[in-house]
């Protein structure tokens, strides 16, 4: 580590704890990146026109190709009787099935009209498994805005999913989070190198996928989005493993070797499987870094991703942090992340986006990460921006990704310096 | 419950929003929750406006539930006022607020600010976003405007245009070129570039110019009631809708010799030679009413297409949709779900489709030439360059969008004859347009693989048949098979052969 670095440690540093207007998604649009990993599921939202325009905004061009997702939009006549609003998602549901028939799992996803006049998905979900049991298996949880914040609803599939599992007391160890196959597939091997076998990941693939948790069960996760999954797998026995999340050179080996440890791997062996694409990935990192060296950055809340990716800037590309917001924060998730930022930092939970923006602008930061709601505004004001959703959407974790994960901060900067027409 | 995967309209807090965001001064308070403020990005993103829509959401949690969100809304309109400081405040409720029953127009005027406050009532449930946006223009309109003198010289309100409305802002520039050629002053333009204190300024012209029925018919009519205003019924989008819309403004004022004041270029484009293979192309045209009944003029009588179907998503405009279809011999298809709307087109297998995003898709799926028409549009559809829809120069942007995806006459002939050329294949599509080729016809016309044997009725093409039919070009070709396959049925004939393709030619000629 170099002299000069600054002070580490942010881990018992206050958090700035606010409670106003929030800019952020609703947990509904993880179905957007769900439905494509699991390739056996259908995701049905219960809800209203508003929540099938969102879906519609946020998937952009994605709506055109036979998704697998759609919304029961509630109409005047469900609002009055309860009764009615069961048949008739049984009808929805029934018609749904029978054009696909390739669908082995179906989602209820609630949304706010839902919960508010509480219609009892759970009840139905439960009513519908044992009605098309064993061709589908329905699950319920939650992706409205009033329980939910973006990645949030993943978290929440996720939960439902595990609460679902058999048990088994089979010594394993389960990966959670969905992840872009190519780098899911990078992971695999790796972790295979090390010579670990049972490995699985969750959400699985396909509902066939014979999966199972207990006691014996060892499990990390890959997003630092996971807090209800997480407690949920502790509730079933099984047995965390903790460390910084997989971005950059440094975070990916530091999240291997916690699970090499655990499962007593040699560190020379560990040592031998990470060498090559550690180096290649630090080296990756070195040609992109120098755009970013130095240069200050914050972040506002969105996916939970904040935290680890600020550690990756701060401590592998020289970024300075300003503040670091996160719509919330799972302490025992991110511990290992957050004791390594600077201790300046500002750190931010939740979200009152006037004051925020004041802030931004008395930081008057190089780079900005935030939603697509105040990017173009924050460039109009002579801020750089980086979109946040995309970090959600590209392939980021990893060795091989980590230089590309930098450049997606590099290209904003890149890009006002190569413009030569102000606006 | 209606099964949905995409809506033409978003809900009605939606349409408040597009007002809100197209004036100035005016702050919108929204009871919702957090998610509902990607509704920003449609106006950041897609319109790519360099402000945040003017918009404060309470963003209200499970956990506020009861009591606690009418004292959160209390204090977000409190905080708005005093951050913002509009000169009109305007607050509703999305979906889900609705549901809790908080009453924003009554929360809101127990706060006692000392600016207006309209309260919206947004049906979520019942209306949609076109609803939304006249809705809320007409209630800022029934608030603020009061009797004024009228302006010295003849003068005109124009409104209807909004936030994130299709080229609603070249409309509006080339709108005011044509009103001020005419002699006539343009007083206001609302929502759309107005304050509040415009609004209240409104009573000053002599009448008003109805741009877009679908957002500011409310408001129009209001006006004629409340303070004898006029207002113009005809769309000025088309030639000869723009010659209608001056005769009625020489009605409305009493000024004469108005019509010479504008030229277009399209009648002389349309009636040149290059345009003759235009002829009869057919035509299906979707959007929203307005949009789709002036393209259906335009498209029958300035460029000599036949429109063999057309419809419209907003059922507030069903009615005259209806109503001129039949004068086009058109069943007009008045639904909400694309699948309908794809049903209609792949039945009717045009050689143009005009609609909205949703029709592009559906073009490019079937291997139909598209052109936009209306909302709802993607971020190519607010384009940097001029592009008016409406007066002459808007007939001449419709001229050329709707012209370009064509394949064009020369070339039109020359695939029909040598559709062997191995270079100049007809699955290449249009010459001048290779980023929109129809790949789904591109699939179907490799030698290798056969035109598709099954069908619904189980008539059987024979392989000679097969082959002829891929000669025929691929515009025309989808439509060639379907009006094979229901002339064999009707004359009960099993196996399709050459003659029975060119007999039912000769039966559909036209
Ligand atoms: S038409 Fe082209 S630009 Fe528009 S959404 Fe489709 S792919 Fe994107
Ligand atoms: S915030 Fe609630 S009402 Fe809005 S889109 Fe999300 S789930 Fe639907």
């Amino acid at each position: 580590m170099p002299k000069d670095a600054p002070q580490l440690g942010c881990a018992d540093s206050p958090i700035l704890k606010e409670r106003g207007q929030h800019e952020v998604f609703c947990g509904l649009t993880s179905i957007v990146w769900l439905h494509r990993k699991m390739q056996d599921a259908f995701f049905l939202v219960v809800g209203s026109r508003t929540c099938a325009h969102l879906l519609q905004s946020a998937a952009g061009v994605m709506i055109f190709a036979e998704p697998r997702f759609a919304t029961a939009i509630l109409e005047e006549t469900d609002l009055a009787g309860m009764a009615d609003a069961h048949e008739e998602l049984d009808r929805n549901v029934s018609q749904l099935l029978s054009r696909r028939p390739d669908i082995k799992r179906l989602f209820l996803v609630g949304s706010c009209p839902s919960e508010v006049i509480k219609i009892d998905l759970s009840t139905v979900a439960e009513k519908l498994t044992e009605k098309y049991s064993p061709n589908v298996n329905v699950i319920n949880f939650s992706g409205s805005g009033i329980e939910t914040t973006f990645t949030q609803g993943e978290d929440a599939c996720l939960e439902a999913v595990i609460r679902s599992l058999p048990s088994s007391e089979k010594t394993q160890l389960a990966v959670l989070g969905a992840l872009p196959d190519i780098v899911q597939d990078q992971m695999m091997r790796l972790l295979e190198q090390l010579g670990l076998e049972n490995v699985f990941v969750l959400p699985q693939v396909k509902f066939d996928d014979d999966v199972s948790i207990g006691a014996n069960t060892h499990f990390i996760c890959v997003q630092p989005f996971l807090g209800a999954s997480y407690e949920e797998m502790v509730r079933r026995g099984a047995q965390p493993i903790c460390a910084n999340f997989p971005f950059g050179a440094d975070g990916t080996t530091r999240w291997l070797w916690a699970i090499a440890e655990r499962f007593d791997v040699s560190k020379a062996k560990f040592d031998k499987v990470v060498a090559a694409p550690k180096l290649r990935a630090e080296q990756a990192i070195a040609a992109v870094a120098s755009d970013l060296r130095g240069k200050s950055v914050f972040f506002f809340p969105d996916s939970q991703l904040e935290i680890p990716l600020a550690r990756f800037l701060a401590a592998e590309c020289g970024m300075e942090l300003t503040e670091v917001g996160s719509p919330f924060i799972h302490k025992s998730l991110v511990y290992a992340d957050l004791a390594d930022l600077p201790a300046t930092t500002q750190i931010s939970e939740g979200q009152d986006v006037d004051k925020q923006l004041d802030r931004v602008f008395d930081y008057n930061p190089d780079l900005t990460v935030c939603g697509l709601g105040l990017a173009n505004p924050l460039e109009s004001k002579g801020l750089s921006t980086k979109w946040a959703i995309e970090l959600v959407f590209s392939p980021i974790h990893f060795y091989e990704q980590a230089a590309d994960l930098a450049s997606l901060f590099a290209r904003p900067l890149k890009r006002a310096d190569l413009l030569k027409v102000s606006t | 419950m209606k099964l949905s995967v995409w809506t033409y309209e978003g809900p009605p807090h939606v349409g408040a929003i597009r007002v809100a965001t197209g004036m100035e001064k005016v702050h919108l308070v929204l009871h919702a929750p957090q998610g509902d403020t990607y509704a920003d990005l449609l106006f950041t993103m897609i319109e790519r406006r360099n402000h945040r829509p003017p918009v404060t959401y309470t963003t209200f949690q499970a956990r506020d539930l009861g009591s606690d969100t009418a004292s959160l809304f209390k204090s977000a309109c409190h905080d708005a006022y005093n951050r913002f400081k509009p000169d009109l405040l305007l607050v509703g409720a999305s979906c889900t607020a609705e549901l809790i029953q908080d009453d924003p127009g009554g929360l809101a005027e127990a706060l006692d600010l000392p600016i207006p406050v309209v309260a919206l009532e947004l049906p979520s449930y019942q209306r949609k976003e076109n609803f939304g946006a006249d809705e809320t223009f007409f209630q800022i309109v029934k608030k603020l405007t009061t009797p004024q003198p009228r302006t010295e010289n003849i003068s005109c309100n124009l409104i209807g245009p909004t936030a994130l409305g299709f080229r609603h802002r070249d409309d509006v520039e080339e709108l005011e070129k044509v009103i001020q050629n005419l002699g006539i002053e343009v007083n206001v333009v609302a929502p759309m570039g107005s304050e509040p204190s415009d609004i209240v300024n409104l009573g000053a012209a002599h009448f008003n110019v109805l741009m877009y029925p679908e957002t500011g018919e409310s408001a129009c009519r209001y006006l004629e009631k409340s303070l004898e205003q006029p207002f113009t019924k005809t769309v000025p989008i088309g030639v000869g809708a723009l010659s209608d819309f001056i005769a009625e403004i020489e009605t409305i004022t009493g000024l004469t010799n108005l019509q010479n004041k504008v030229a277009s270029r399209l009648p002389w484009y349309s009636a040149s030679v290059d345009s003759t293979y235009l002829t009869g192309k057919r035509v299906f045209i979707f959007g929203d009413g307005s949009h789709v009944i002036s393209a259906a003029r335009i498209a029958k009588d300035e460029i000599g297409f036949e429109v063999v179907g057309l419809g419209c998503f907003n059922r507030e405009m069903a009615r005259p949709v209806r109503a001129f279809g039949k004068t086009l011999g058109c069943e007009a298809l008045i639904t909400e779900d694309y699948l309908e709307v794809e049903g209609a087109i792949s039945e009717l297998a045009p050689e143009l489709i005009l609609g909205t995003q949703m029709e592009r898709h559906i073009g490019k799926r079937l291997g139909i030439p598209c052109a936009v028409i209306s909302a709802p549009v993607h971020v190519q559809d607010f384009p940097a360059r001029y592009s008016p829809q409406m007066g002459p120069e808007g007939a001449n942007v419709i001229f050329d969008t709707w012209v370009h995806p064509l394949v064009m006459g020369l070339e039109e002939h020359l695939l029909t004859m040598f559709r062997e050329d191995f270079e100049f294949s007809d699955a290449n599509g249009p010459s001048h347009h290779a980023a929109h080729q129809p790949t789904s016809v591109q699939k179907e016309n490799r030698s290798e693989e056969p035109v598709p044997k099954e069908n619904s009725s189980n008539v059987i093409w024979m392989t000679d048949a097969e082959k002829e039919l891929r000669k025929i070009p691929f515009f025309v070709r989808g439509k060639a098979k379907r009006n094979t396959e229901r002339y064999a049925v009707d004359h009960g004939v099993i196996e399709i052969s050459i003659d029975t393709l060119y007999e039912a030619k000769a039966h559909y000629a036209r």
